[in-house]
């Protein structure tokens, strides 16, 4: 079990890394999505064997939502904003890269630093929850299109999460699913957000958001 | 009753969606607002019993702001219909930059509205802070349409800066709520929770680094709602985007909700006996983002911008007032209700002057109390108000923030704000001044024209200020003792 | 120092150029061709060293020591390294540093010969080379770190013989990143696509093949050999990793390690075969993906 859980760890890690790295919208919207996933199968493997209705249902709604819906909303906001499919980053891939590497040795450290009150199953769990927020913040900064902001917001959430699950935390069904309900009225907003934002724009680059309109309408 | 608060609104808010007709759709506004209001003050006479399982319960903190908030929705509502009726009639085109545009479906604002107003009950009543947490991410969700109202690239762009900075803030705010829950975990396995009345309780069981660590988190993240610097950027291109109507709801109740997370973590440090730490914090932040605001409103032209700046001075003397501790508290709490409706008021008189002169320019504005006498003396008086002159309500409130920290020997505290309360009134005074008076510059459209509702909601809520700065009466004076009580 | 077997040095030194002949084979007949027979290195290499050489009059004697002592180095390497059952040649505590190190000095003659020609499109092809190298060795180092404190060795000869399956059964998202890792640096060392097209004609595409396009002759065939040295060396390293069978009979092991070599060679044509050559600017990105998988191999 531990090594399960090492290996949805590991994997997880890698996400991050591979949402710094990818210069494809789509490639980062797939990453995103099967992190949520991935946060799914942590959450079910986390009960120790004893899964219990909500146990499993809450994870799997979890892992539906943001596995399957809200990739669908991005999805359809990247089409209907008839954006660029390349992401133009602030500080190149290799930087990115780099910086990735940097918030993993911070999040280790972290996790070192930091120590649970409850000896968690696995050591990986509190800095890889920890690097998925860093490099979420990463992506957040240093990313032009809007798109990939709501992308680097959901990462966040999702490393929150993944905290949640490392903690082990209890909370009431109502309040867990009143976060997912959040993310997911978040995202849609957002969506809708884009979906003006490339009409008035015609770009969702938040960088030239100042720019002067060159034409009255 | 406390689930018919929250209940009411929203389905009010949802059935909004749906009406077609703009008067039936505007009646259910005014009549949910009614009803709310009605609601909450009917709670100062019967304490209501906690709902959910005691998740949702008012203490007195909650419910000065629940009724607070209730207060203002009525009275913003009431000014919003004669503001909806009057944009109906009006071709829209950009004052700034010429362009035509269209405003959202009154339909969606007016649902928004609604259910803008049951998220921010929701946020007054929570006992639970996970689920304080979820009425606050639902306040930004139901808060991001209203801004972009008006249809065009300035609002959108504030739109989508306002979304995603609150809800990233939120999201560390969340972060931080986890580490509450596990500051309160024994290693045996059983924890406090995140009851409220549980965590004031045990507070001193806490562990007291990731206490501290959930502390800072849930001060960005809500303060990143508040207003606080570093962490205000998005606020004032929202306020000043925003129709004047989600403008003062925004400023007016918006923020204090926010605020309102940080005064539950407040509560629970002061019950650890860490007040020393989380007051030192709050009063770097508050001082901050006073400086802050001081240096935007010098030189500012933009009027609703600079009520948007002013909004964060204001969250400032608050979160100095609560670091303080002590009687600052309680001058911390008056303000929050003499701020609220000051600004508030502030807001739908600019709404009034936006409407009639046509520009956001300080310097286009003149002669505001000859053309538009009613708006015009109230923003005077206004502005007043708001940076602090007696006899209005603020000054009482600042007032109280000052003596409190002169009482406890933090002269140079005291002196800081004392200097930047004086910036800020010279900066604000004196467009205030050559807006109201002089001869009348060109205004398009004849001010006699408009509704009356939109000059008498803002003169109710003046002379609510004016009483208070002359009068407390008792029943607050307890409320607001019983309020601070809590936060030492 | 000289304890082990010669038996991993004679395979290796007989059995590269078939792995190289396996791999071109194997592009061919995915591309639907017949392809060159098998042998077809070992000819090519025989014909080369009957060959002369021609050296140009702005070369000097490193023109002519570079791919002698890259031979050289990849022999020594290679006595390092076990295989199947047998043990290395010799071994001693830290050789890993020095497998690395041979390596690099051979790469580093090569490009010194390679500058020493005095032509532009050797030096573009030598600082290709370099940059790629200077982001594959780290990878390398951390893939060795990370198996060398999963094991406890840091001979290459015992460690690669300690990686067993029940290594595999405790450690495996490790030993899964570091195999992911000693793939990419594998590709990239052998100038293999998605790195490197080795069949180009089109010089500004090279990076290998350029350093070494005034090479003529005998010398030429020193470093066509030593090439597949190379890979072997490599091959034999991922090959003990991911296929760590260990009967206790060496022959059966050996036998297991030469199937394992032929998996990976028919494995390394199937990928050539699937992919196009990676942009230049994105090279670095992949080598940077094998440092920071073999980095977190280590951080496990």
């Amino acid at each position: 079990m531990s090594q399960l859980i090492n290996s949805v760890l590991v994997l997880l890690v890698l996400t991050g890394f591979m949402l710094l790295g990818s210069s494809r919208l789509a490639a980062c919207i797939r990453v995103v999505a099967f992190q949520g996933v991935l946060l799914g199968l942590l959450a079910i493997l986390m009960q120790h064997g004893e899964l219990t209705v909500t146990g499993v249902l809450l994870p799997l709604s979890t892992a539906v939502v943001k596995g399957l819906l809200l990739p669908w909303l991005l999805f359809r906001a990247m089409r209907e904003a008839e954006t660029v499919r390349e992401i133009e980053p602030l500080i190149g891939y290799n930087l990115s890269i780099i910086a990735g590497s940097a918030a993993l040795v911070i999040a280790l450290w972290l996790g070192q630093r930091l120590r649970l009150p409850t000896e968690p199953p696995s050591s990986l769990l509190v800095p890889a929850a920890l690097f998925t927020g860093l490099t979420a913040m990463i992506v957040i900064v240093s990313r032009r299109k809007a798109l990939t902001q709501v992308l680097g917001y959901l990462a966040l959430e999702n490393s929150i999460y993944a905290f949640g699950t490392a903690i082990a935390l209890r909370l009431p069904v109502l309040v867990e699913l009143g976060i997912l309900l959040d993310v997911f009225v978040g995202v849609f907003v957002m969506g809708i957000a884009i979906f003006h934002i490339s009409r008035e724009f015609e770009h969702i680059d938040t960088d030239k958001f100042a720019a002067p309109t060159n034409q009255p309408r | 009753m406390i689930k018919l608060l929250v209940l009411i609104p929203a389905c009010a808010g949802i059935v909004a969606f749906f009406v077609g007709s703009d008067r039936i759709r505007r009646g259910l506004l005014i009549s949910a607002a009614v009803a709310h209001t009605v609601l909450s003050l009917a709670t100062w006479v019967v304490a209501p019993e906690p709902a959910m399982g005691a998740w949702l319960a008012e203490d007195p903190l909650g419910r000065l702001i629940e009724t607070l908030t209730s207060l203002l929705f009525l009275a913003v509502s009431l000014y919003a219909v004669a503001y909806l009726r009057e944009e109906r009639s009006q071709p829209h085109s950009d004052f700034e930059e010429g362009f035509i545009f269209s405003n959202a479906r009154e339909a969606s604002f007016t649902g928004c509205l609604l259910l803008f107003l049951a998220a921010m009950t929701l946020v007054a009543v929570s006992q639970q802070l996970a689920l304080l947490w979820v009425a606050i991410e639902a306040t930004t969700l139901a808060s991001a349409p209203l801004i972009y109202f008006h249809r065009h690239h300035r609002s959108l762009e504030a739109t989508w800066k306002y979304l995603l900075i609150c809800s990233v803030g939120i999201a560390l705010a969340l972060l931080g709520i986890f580490f509450l829950a596990v500051a309160g975990t024994d290693p045996d396995g059983s924890s406090i929770g995140l009851m409220m009345q549980d965590l004031r309780l045990n507070a001193h069981h806490l562990n007291v680094p990731w206490f501290k660590a959930a502390f800072v988190l849930l001060l960005v993240g809500y303060g990143t709602k508040m207003g606080l610097a570093p962490f205000h950027v998005w606020l004032p291109d929202a306020h000043s985007e925003a129709p004047s109507v989600a403008s003062a709801l925004l400023s007016g109740a918006l923020l204090n909700c926010a605020f309102l997370g940080i005064l539950r973590a407040q509560e629970i440090s002061v019950a650890a006996g860490l007040a020393d730490f989380s007051g030192r914090l709050l009063l770097i932040f508050g001082l901050l983002s006073m400086a802050v605001a001081a240096v935007f409103i010098s030189g500012q032209t933009d009027y609703k911008r600079m009520l948007a700046y002013s909004s964060v001075e204001h969250m400032g003397i608050l979160a100095v007032g609560v670091g303080l501790g002590g009687a600052a508290v309680f001058g911390a709490v008056l303000h929050v209700i003499n701020h609220s409706l000051t600004k508030a008021m502030l807001f739908l008189v600019a709404g009034n002057l936006l409407a009639v002169y046509r520009t956001k320019n300080t310097g286009g504005i003149a002669g505001a109390l000859s053309v538009m006498p009613v708006s015009g003396a109230l923003w005077l008086l206004g502005l007043f108000a708001i940076t602090g002159s007696p006899p209005f309500g603020p000054f009482l409130s600042e007032f109280t923030i000052l003596k409190a920290a002169l009482d406890q020997g933090q002269t140079l505290v005291a002196l800081v704000y004392l200097a930047i309360l004086a910036v800020i009134l010279a900066a604000m005074a004196a467009p205030a001044l050559a807006m109201v008076q002089g001869m009348p510059s060109e205004h398009v459209v004849p001010a006699r024209s408009r509704s009356a509702a939109l000059n008498v909601v803002p003169a109710m809520l003046g002379i609510v200020v004016f009483v208070l700065g002359v009068y407390v009466p008792p029943v607050l004076t307890r409320a607001l003792r019983q309020a601070a009580h809590l936060l030492g | 120092m000289i304890s082990g077997s010669v038996v991993p040095l004679i395979v290796a030194l007989a059995g590269a150029p078939l792995m190289q002949g396996v791999i071109i084979r194997t592009k061919s007949v995915i591309a639907g061709r017949t392809g060159q027979p098998l042998m077809q290195p070992y000819r090519d290499l025989w014909k080369l060293l009957h060959k002369g050489a021609v050296y140009s009059q702005t070369t000097s004697w490193i023109f002519r020591i570079g791919p002698v002592v890259g031979l050289a180095s990849l022999l020594l390497a290679l006595a390092l390294m076990p295989f199947g059952g047998f043990p290395a040649l010799s071994a001693f505590s830290g050789d890993v540093i020095l497998l690395a190190y041979l390596m690099a000095l051979g790469r580093f003659l090569t490009v010194l010969a390679a500058l020493d020609t005095g032509s532009s499109f050797e030096g573009m092809g030598a600082s290709r080379e370099v940059t790629f190298s200077a982001l594959a060795e780290p990878a390398l180092f951390l893939s060795l770190a990370a198996l060398a404190r999963e094991t406890g060795r840091i001979s290459i000869g015992p460690l690669l013989t300690a990686v067993s399956w029940s290594v595999w059964a405790h450690a495996a998202p490790m030993l899964g990143l570091t195999l992911a890792a000693l793939v990419i640096v594998f590709l990239a060392e052998n100038a293999r696509i998605p790195v490197d097209d080795p069949a180009t004609h089109l010089e500004l595409t090279m990076i290998h093949e350029v350093m070494v396009l005034d090479h003529g002759g005998p010398d030429f065939a020193m470093i066509q050999y030593g090439a597949t040295l190379k890979m072997w060396l490599f091959a034999t390293i991922i090959v003990a990793v991911a296929a760590p069978w260990h009967s206790g009979n060496r022959w059966i092991d050996t036998a297991i390690g030469l199937a394992g070599m032929l998996i990976l060679a028919i494995a390394t044509g199937v990928i050539e075969s699937s992919m196009a050559r990676l942009r230049l600017l994105r090279v670095p990105q992949l080598l940077l993906v094998a440092i920071v998988l073999s980095a977190l191999a280590v951080a496990l």
